[in-house]
């Protein structure tokens, strides 16, 4: 009967039906125009200054490209070269220096600081204003501040010649030009700090009373309730850490001073791998290298992300329970 | 046989002649690295061309890096005339096109280099024979030493070898009751100011290439004899405390600022550029009365070449896509190659003209230290390192490696000098 009746009514009711779908389809078309028109901003960005850059990174990278002559077209050998590269590797191996050691400390002293504010009673505000004040100081700025406090005739010298501790040549020793750094690096924690802190606020009182009622103390209060509450925003400070640290680029071109005569030293010391990378591109125009070393650096960046993620599944516990 | 080859090449370069300047009125961009006074300084000097070329409105724009001019040339924007602070980029320019080669302009309005410029600065324009680049000033390199000090301790002239360098310096340091460095004769560091080691290859009669085109660090015996004798040299003072000295004395920040290590007595012999001597003046440095100037002395072997130096400075040149080439030549003529204008620009930025007519000026002549550096620049056996199309990269590489060896980092002198010579070599692979 339906079939019937719909068939009956078929040719009667079809162009409505139809102008009606068309209708809601000029509609929709319409609607996704508009949300196109307001998107486009963005797409356009995301197509010419991202997409379009990594792609052409990735071609450059098979080929010698100096900015003045078209890309040649040689394969893997920008690639192969690195392996013999003696900067290359040097540059590698500062960087992971930084990576192993600034980022864990780094985290590790952001946490201590967010720890000792949540202690204090009185003046809460001056001391988060003091920790957090010293991130808004540009880099270079802040580098160049290091470079003159650190320097012989600098304050801390003084303090140590009084106290009459050897005074190391910070960035003009290459066993201590890295540290130097890292110091910067601890003093600049700021950001990290303030992230700990909104998480260590956030750890319900329940659990330190639950902790108190089975006996547990500072340590174990620390160790068992807060780390593993805290645990996804030590996860998060790792992987933006050891992504900045791989990146790390504008204290380490300040330090060395600047001028692409010295980048890198004292004794390539502080050569990272991101400032290897721009002299080969942006001063000896050695493009397509550059691009290789970009790529190689991506991989790296992305391998360890991937280790740290999936690593995180065994250390890092969400009280939603999502994952 | 490379004057020959750079006055050959700039006059004979290229196959047909140039179109002439049609003398209408036209507007050429001139991008230079100048900025604040030394821009306006150049601009007036610029409004000179009006007198030669009143056709021709000149748009200049300072503060114009060989990045921006290279960006520039790459998306089809770029200026009509460029001028940049050194040398090391022409040959990248010469070899790919970058720069279009000024040798048809040159033959065409029969200009004889040879007679115009010392050979050196025609060197370190050109590549392989094309004349893409002008010198347009210059820097020279000489040996400023402190004449009451020398009076003090006895020492009746500047040294005119390594030997007398060092002993000279030895006999002017001075230490304070704690054994650290108060006065310094001379320090041999790499990059103490305008001390740096690459560039004392010119003293010693060290090549940077040889006939084949290899780095020749590795094969020419002079430059581990000037590394063993820099590094003996050092080690008198001890590494660490030198390097303490310069840090305590302001470091390399100090260089351009009144508190310069010479400019305040604080080293007694130091390597450095014409401008000191206007650094000097504008100092009002204390030992303003009490400075010498001098050639730099030279390895103990090659003292026949003492008077030379390390020279070179700005290029000037047109980039390709330049819409008006041959009225941008009539720029470049008349800035690089017209006596009054490299006078005045002299004059003005303190800094070494590079044609002969110009070395002659009375104003820059008449203060002989400054003259020093004039006769520096017009010495046929003074120059620049081979140019190449790696640009500052042989130099970097080299001058890292010559950090280490001098902090003692460096256990074989022979394999580390090879090692940085293949890196260079290896460089030219990357294109």
């Amino acid at each position: 009967m339906l079939a019937e009746a719909g068939a009956s009514d078929g040719p009667s009711r079809g162009r409505p039906v139809a102008s009606r779908r068309a209708s809601r389809r000029r509609r929709q078309l319409r609607h996704y125009g508009v949300v196109a028109l307001f998107l486009s901003p963005w797409i356009i960005g995301l197509l010419v200054f991202t997409l379009y850059p990594t792609f052409a990174s990735l071609y450059f990278s098979f080929t010698h490209y100096d900015l003045l002559s078209a890309p040649q077209w040689v394969g893997f050998s920008n690639y192969r070269f690195m392996l013999t590269d003696p900067n290359f590797w040097q540059s590698l191996r500062n960087t992971l220096w930084m990576v192993v050691f600034a980022t864990p400390l780094q985290v590790a002293f952001a946490i201590g600081c967010a720890v000792v504010l949540t202690r204090v009673k009185r003046g809460v505000g001056i001391y988060r204003t003091i920790f957090f004040v010293p991130t808004m100081v540009p880099a270079v700025a802040a580098t160049l501040g290091f470079v003159f406090i650190l320097n012989p005739s600098g304050p801390i010298d003084r303090v140590l010649s009084l106290l009459r501790v050897p005074q190391p040549l910070w960035f003009q020793q290459p066993a201590w030009s890295k540290p130097g750094l890292l110091l910067l690096g601890l003093w600049g924690v700021g950001t990290t700090m303030i992230i700990f802190l909104a998480a260590l606020l956030d750890v319900p009182k329940e659990l330190y009373e639950a902790a108190d009622i089975e006996g547990a103390g500072p340590w174990q209060r620390f160790r068992n309730v807060t780390l593993p509450m805290i645990s996804p925003v030590i996860f998060f400070s790792l992987v933006i850490g050891v992504i900045y640290g791989f990146q790390y680029f504008t204290e380490g071109y300040i330090a060395s001073g600047g001028d692409p005569s010295t980048l890198g030293s004292p004794q390539g010391s502080l050569l990272f791998y991101s400032i290897w990378l721009y002299q080969q591109g942006f001063q000896y125009f050695h493009m397509g290298y550059a691009s290789a070393m970009a790529w190689v650096l991506f991989i790296i960046i992305m391998a360890t992300t991937l280790v740290l993620v999936r690593s995180s599944r065994r250390w890092v516990h969400y009280q939603g329970g999502f994952l | 046989m490379i004057i020959a080859a750079c006055t050959a090449g700039g006059g004979a370069g290229g196959s047909s002649p140039p179109a002439k300047s049609s003398h209408k009125p036209v507007t050429l961009t001139v991008w230079s690295f100048f900025t604040g006074r030394e821009l306006k300084q150049f601009d007036g000097v610029l409004a000179g061309l009006k007198k030669t070329a009143p056709w021709i409105t000149v748009d200049s724009v300072g503060g114009k890096q060989p990045t921006d001019i290279l960006r520039a040339i790459n998306s089809g924007t770029a200026p009509d005339v460029a001028i940049e602070p050194g040398p090391d980029d022409s040959a990248k320019y010469c070899s790919t096109g970058a720069w279009i080669n000024l040798g048809p302009y040159i033959t065409q309005d029969h200009v004889n280099l040879s007679s115009l410029s010392p050979p050196a600065a025609l060197r370190y324009t050109s590549y392989k024979g094309d004349q893409c680049s002008l010198p347009m000033l210059s820097d020279a390199y000489g040996l400023y030493y402190n004449t009451a000090m020398f009076k003090a301790a006895g020492i009746t002239s500047p040294p005119r070898t390594f030997s007398e360098l060092e002993a000279d310096a030895k006999k002017l340091t001075k230490k304070n009751p704690d054994g650290s460095l108060k006065v310094v004769g001379f320090d041999p560091l790499q990059a103490f100011y305008e001390s740096y080691a690459i560039d004392y290859g010119i003293y010693s009669g060290a090549s940077w290439y040889s006939s084949s085109g290899k780095s020749a660090l590795a094969s020419d015996p002079r430059w581990a004899q000037l590394l063993q004798w820099q590094k003996s040299f050092a080690d008198w003072y001890g590494y660490n405390a030198l390097t303490k000295w310069f840090q305590t004395v302001g470091g390399a920040n100090s260089e351009f600022s009144a508190s310069n290590a010479f400019e305040t007595g604080k080293v007694a012999m130091e390597l450095d550029g014409e401008w000191r001597v206007a650094f000097i003046a504008s100092d009002h440095a204390k030992i303003h009365s009490d400075y010498a100037t001098a050639p730099f002395p030279v390895a103990d072997n090659v003292a026949s070449d003492y008077g030379a130096g390390q020279i070179g400075g700005t290029i000037i040149g047109i980039p390709k896509g330049a819409a008006d080439s041959a009225d941008a030549w009539a720029v470049v003529k008349y800035l690089a190659l017209g006596t009054q204008a490299e006078e005045r620009l002299g004059e003005l930025l303190k800094n070494v003209p590079t044609t002969f007519p110009a070395l002659k000026d009375p104003v820059l002549a008449g203060d002989p230290n400054f003259k020093t550096f004039l006769n520096i620049f017009a010495n046929p056996h003074s120059g620049y390192k081979q140019i190449t199309p790696l640009g500052t990269a042989d130099g970097d590489l080299f001058s890292a490696f010559i950090d280490k060896y001098l902090a003692g980092s460096v256990p074989n002198l022979r394999a580390g000098l090879q090692s940085v010579a293949s890196q260079i070599d290896r460089q030219v692979q990357l294109g």
